[in-house]
């Protein structure tokens, strides 16, 4: 599905950051990723590992940080996160109109490397 | 010594980059153009060719038609009226902004009003690639069931007008309005919504209204 198109922007990024430091080796990527994203870490790692062969990132590891989806209710206020990702009403006052504050991210934050 | 380096680089932004060069492209030849978004079998290409057809007076249409094969969406298209380009995505889940940026360079841009882009069928990847058109819609339909906001935010939540199809089929189906229509509201408050059915033709003209109205004569 869609992972490998977004596999394949991940390794972009990636090696043109590396390279911009004349790394000789990518060894970890650092992704951040929000709860409402919808992305399967499995994936992403199993078409990393074919991809990245014969680039400076080969053998590189993700590291995948899951960011809580958290909402406002803009009716009482009230902040709070969803258990599992499903989109639930305020738990104070069970209003529906509610933004979304946190759970969107979906972007490499860093890289380690070896110069 | 490992060194860590700082990216903070959004992971679509290449896609986001292309994007905003077709709405470039699209805004410089004055077209106004839909990005509409379904799952299989929802009405994307009914709802084109009625569109196409009642719209065809008054804008010069084109429309493009991703499909993972075949080109019987562009044939429909094309058989009701617009200049119609097929995209064969090979397997891919979704349109992105690099297929749309190719298939616009297939159209002579100033010759054209309207433009109606069908993504793929999925509720799912298309949501996650803007491809720079003015408006993305959703086109939900009744048998779908009345969970699909629940179990598809991403879809939903983002959208700028949402259709729901095949009203005429209420009768028939266990289709809760009031709870469809709180898992929108949940996820997009307020979003405009137009309750249609492309066999009878009810609720069309809300829609092409609505069209009219966001497009620059």
């Amino acid at each position: 599905m869609h992972e490998l198109a977004i596999t394949q922007q991940i390794l972009g990024i990636a090696l043109k950051h590396g390279q911009s430091v004349k790394a000789k080796k990518i060894t970890d990527l650092y992704l951040v990723i929000g709860q409402l994203s919808s992305v399967v870490d499995d994936s992403v790692q199993f078409y990393w590992d074919m991809i990245s062969e014969g680039t400076i990132c080969q053998g590189a590891k993700l590291h995948f940080d899951r960011i809580p989806a958290s909402l406002e209710c803009r009716h009482c206020g009230e902040i709070y996160t969803l258990e599992d990702g499903t989109l639930t009403p305020c738990p104070r006052c069970d209003s529906i109109n509610v933004n979304v504050i946190t759970g969107k991210e979906f972007r490499l934050e860093s890289l380690e490397v070896e110069e | 010594m490992p060194k860590r380096i700082p990216v903070v680089e959004k992971i679509l932004s290449a896609n986001d980059r292309i994007a905003q060069e077709n709405r470039a492209r699209l805004d410089e030849a004055g077209v106004f153009s839909i990005n509409l978004m379904a799952s299989p079998g929802a009405g994307k290409t009914s709802l084109i060719e009625h569109t196409v057809q009642r719209l065809a007076r008054q804008f010069r249409l084109a429309a493009i038609d991703g499909d993972i094969a075949t080109s019987i969406d562009a044939d429909r298209a094309a058989a009701a009226g617009a200049t119609a380009i097929q995209i064969n995505t090979g397997g891919q889940c979704h349109l992105d902004a690099v297929m749309l940026r190719d298939a616009l360079k297939q159209l002579d841009l100033i010759e054209f009003d309207l433009l109606l882009v069908e993504n793929v069928g999925n509720l799912v990847c298309p949501a996650d690639f803007e491809l720079g058109t003015h408006k993305n819609v959703l086109i939900a339909s009744i048998p779908e069931g009345d969970d699909k906001p629940y179990k598809y935010p991403g879809m939903y939540k983002d959208v700028d007008a949402l259709i729901v199809n095949k009203i005429d089929l209420l009768p028939y189906i266990a289709f809760d309005m009031d709870y469809f229509r709180r898992g929108v509201e949940l996820l997009n408050p307020g979003l405009v919504t137009f309750p249609i059915s492309c066999r009878t033709t009810e609720g069309l003209d809300e829609w092409l209204d609505w069209i009219k109205t966001n497009a620059r004569p």
